[in-house]
């Protein structure tokens, strides 16, 4: 019998709330966190809007209670925060009482800093103020984040573009059941920076609107930021605390597209098998799904791709299903964490979370996305989509225990 | 449960992927960092693809074709990479346009800079839609893609996987580094690594894929029985208790190791680490090292993991390794210790 996985805590920033109480609130008042950027410093102000989270690098300093540290990035405050915030809501007191671990992910480290290094030191380079290079790399934030919440056994970070946090989630997991720990933190952080905007940009695919996934007339993503992370416990720990968890992770698949690079393939080959994979570790038929919480970018590739790929693994019969992109924007290697907090709150509140900004259904598609805000649900099962560049599939099943 | 080495490809600065010899002859790199030796890249990748890559993602597909080749696998069940910085040079080049001003870049570099494109581009070149991951964590990199693949082998989601362990050096990133005094600052040869005084490793680079199965086969180097990591230990007695308990869930003791396999890189303030270590657990045992070939990178574990599969598979223990002279009575069990900044610990144990 394998062993069972359960989430016992949850935290999440982004755009719409500090923490999952006010994102709950933005969520049922259907409030996007996406509009003008007042806090990014680019030449895209007024251009494209974003998902920003409204707190300042500096506020951010304060509200970890780290006033005047310069060595902290973006990235890393935005971890710190959720990942404090979930350690509490599974009641963690004793980080050592049991083996844990931390999986954090991202896309580009703290590369809000190293772009401002960069600056001086491509002039010069004796010049560029080395506390902004020191974070570079993407296992900065996760070992600052370690560091704020005291994990100490195991430390490791994921980066698989848009996936990212969601592998975090599956390896979680995975040392689990290997019963190699007895709980993991898993989740990923990501800040928005002008290197990826500009990337985005430079690819064509950045919406001048608010991301309209699944819309015929969608014309691309809208960045957000934000990180998210969820405790992850044995049965055994969980019994032996007398918890009642939130959930249980009943299933997950990891596929590559192997078809392009940034494209996904036109048949949804990749999409198809993370969730084929994922059905059938979580033992359940598609029928049992009750929600499917879609990657759903809103570029013209992904929402194709990922339409097909839907239509073809629930044979016609797709459940309820939305992007809540529309809501906090692509939070690009957080939006796999920031989703699964999602999928938890469908199940935990009962509800059905609306696609925003849709009108017209794709015409390649029998299926279309539930755009309002339904109550007093049963939702049992949820089935959370997360694909990334280079044909990074993964997808995630979340059960009501 | 053990999983199996059953292929190697590695591009490195000594001659690593010309069949021949293990180490027989070994390259002297008088430099500001050890570079790896190209391999004609165009027997591997199809030039007109070749020619949008960037160097660190030829290395990578081009390792990952030896050893596939060497393992007599055409299609892994799994793809896994562990890279601390990914495409150095791709990012580079976007920062270097942003620092000119926000404009439109050239896309290639942006999609390039993304930390998975190495493994995502062997999976494009190889047309494989299994499992598909990337570990960005420093010196936990390898060994957490090495944990994932002895997982997947464990649960049987997977017969065989790929997976690597590959970072690349650069002028600036080597003027970054030099300035926040990781490496040394001037020119130096890799031969005198162990009789640095100086503060600061040698630079290094690398890729090295393997082909971990469940089964052992003709091919079989050696078999990895434990991988272990641990973050900013307290001290001295930490580490070896840590080291202890590592061993003991393996049912294995001190006086099992035969070889003891360390990270020294020339860097005098972690070089006491490292003869501490080996003085208060590994007092009576052959004492090894590696960088002074390789040179010093996130992934550098991954150079001294073709080293101990290839000591256990030929039965020697090469000159060129040993830091001391004492000589082990045989080749079983080969223990790698690496560690970086006195935080990141990472232990793989070997054997025959």
């Amino acid at each position: 019998m394998p062993r069972r996985v359960f989430i016992t805590g949850f935290g999440i920033i982004s755009s719409i709330g500090f923490d999952h109480k006010e994102t709950l609130a933005s969520l049922l008042a259907e409030k996007s966190g996406i509009g003008e950027i007042t806090l990014l410093e680019t030449i895209h102000k007024g251009k494209f809007p974003i998902a920003e989270v409204k707190m300042s690098t500096n506020e951010l300093l304060e509200a970890t209670k780290n006033p005047g540290r310069k060595d902290l990035t973006r990235t890393a405050l935005l971890g710190m925060i959720a990942a404090k915030e979930a350690v509490d809501s599974a009641g963690i007191v004793n980080m050592t009482a049991y083996r844990t671990g931390l999986i954090s992910a991202n896309t580009v480290g703290g590369m809000d800093r190293s772009e401002l290094f960069y600056q001086s030191f491509l002039h010069d380079n004796r010049k560029g103020k080395l506390m902004d290079v020191v974070n570079h790399d993407c296992g900065d934030s996760t070992e600052r984040i370690a560091s704020h919440i005291g994990i100490k056994h195991f430390v490791t970070t994921i980066s698989t573009a848009c996936s990212s946090s969601a592998n975090a989630i599956m390896f979680g997991s995975e040392l689990i059941k290997n019963g190699k720990f007895d709980r993991i933190l898993a989740g990923g952080t990501d800040a928005v920076t002008k290197f990826t905007l500009n990337g985005f940009n430079t690819l064509m695919i950045l919406d001048k609107q608010s991301c309209r996934p699944f819309d015929d007339n969608r014309a691309g993503l809208t960045l957000g930021e934000g990180a998210a992370f969820i405790v992850l416990e044995s049965e055994e720990a969980v019994r032996k605390e007398g918890k009642l968890p939130l959930c249980e992770l009943k299933g997950y698949g990891n596929a590559n597209d192997a078809y392009h690079q940034t494209a996904s393939s036109p048949d949804g080959t990749g999409a198809f098998l993370a969730m084929n994979k994922a059905v059938a570790m979580s033992g359940l038929q598609p029928d049992d799904i009750d929600y499917v919480n879609v990657h759903g970018t809103g570029t013209q590739n992904n929402d194709l791709s990922e339409g097909v790929a839907l239509e073809r693994i629930f044979n016609n019969k797709t459940p309820r299903f939305s992007s809540t992109k529309s809501f906090t924007g692509h939070t690009l290697g957080a939006a796999g964490a920031v989703e699964a907090v999602m999928s938890i709150l469908a199940i935990r509140h009962g509800i059905i979370w609306p696609n925003l900004n849709f009108t017209t259904p794709m015409k390649e598609l029998k299926i279309q996305p539930e755009t309002k805000l339904i109550r007093n649900v049963e939702v049992r099962h949820v089935l959370s989509n997360s694909f990334g560049f280079g044909g990074n599939n993964s997808t995630l099943i979340f059960s009501k225990i | 449960m053990k999983a199996y080495i059953n292929g190697i490809g590695l591009i490195s600065p000594q001659k690593t992927t010309e069949p021949g010899a293990f180490l027989s002859e070994v390259i002297e790199h008088i430099a500001d960092y050890l570079k790896c030796i190209d391999p004609n890249y165009k027997a591997f990748i199809d030039p007109m693809a070749a020619r949008r890559m960037s160097r660190l993602i030829k290395m990578g597909i081009t390792s990952a074709k030896l050893c596939l080749s060497d393992a007599g696998i055409a299609m892994p069940d799994a793809i896994i990479t562990g890279t601390g910085l990914g495409s150095v040079e791709d990012t580079e080049k976007i920062l270097n346009s942003l620092s000119k001003g926000e404009q439109l870049l050239n896309p290639t570099p942006f999609i390039q800079s993304t930390y998975n494109t190495i493994s995502s581009q062997i999976a494009i070149n190889l047309k494989c839609h299994n499992y598909n991951s990337t570990y960005v964590h420093r010196t936990f990199s390898f060994e957490s893609g090495l944990l994932d693949a002895i997982m997947l082998l464990n649960e049987n989601s997977a017969d065989h996987v790929l997976v690597g362990g590959i970072d690349e050096m650069t002028v600036n990133h080597l003027n970054i580094i030099r300035r926040l005094g990781h490496f040394k600052m001037t020119a130096s040869s890799n031969f005198d690594l162990l009789k640095y005084e100086s503060p600061g490793a040698i630079a290094g680079e690398g890729s090295g894929y393997f082909l971990l199965s469940s089964g052992k086969n003709e091919r079989t180097y050696a078999g990895i029985s434990g991988i272990g990591s641990f973050y900013k230990p307290d001290g001295a007695e930490e580490i070896k208790k840590r080291v202890i308990s590592f061993l003991s869930t393996l049912n294995l003791g001190i006086e099992d190791i035969d070889i003891f396999l360390t990270g020294l890189n020339g860097d005098r303030e972690f070089a006491t680490i490292y003869y501490q270590f080996s003085e208060n657990l590994f007092h009576n045992k052959p004492l090894a090292y590696f960088k002074h070939l390789c040179g010093e990178y996130h992934t550098a574990s991954s150079f001294a993991l073709w080293v101990a599969a290839n000591c256990i598979r030929n039965q020697v223990y090469p000159d060129i390794l040993k830091v001391n002279t004492k000589i082990p009575d045989q080749v079983r069990n080969i223990l790698i210790y690496n560690q970086y900044n006195g935080v990141n610990h990472s232990l793989i144990l070997v054997s025959a």
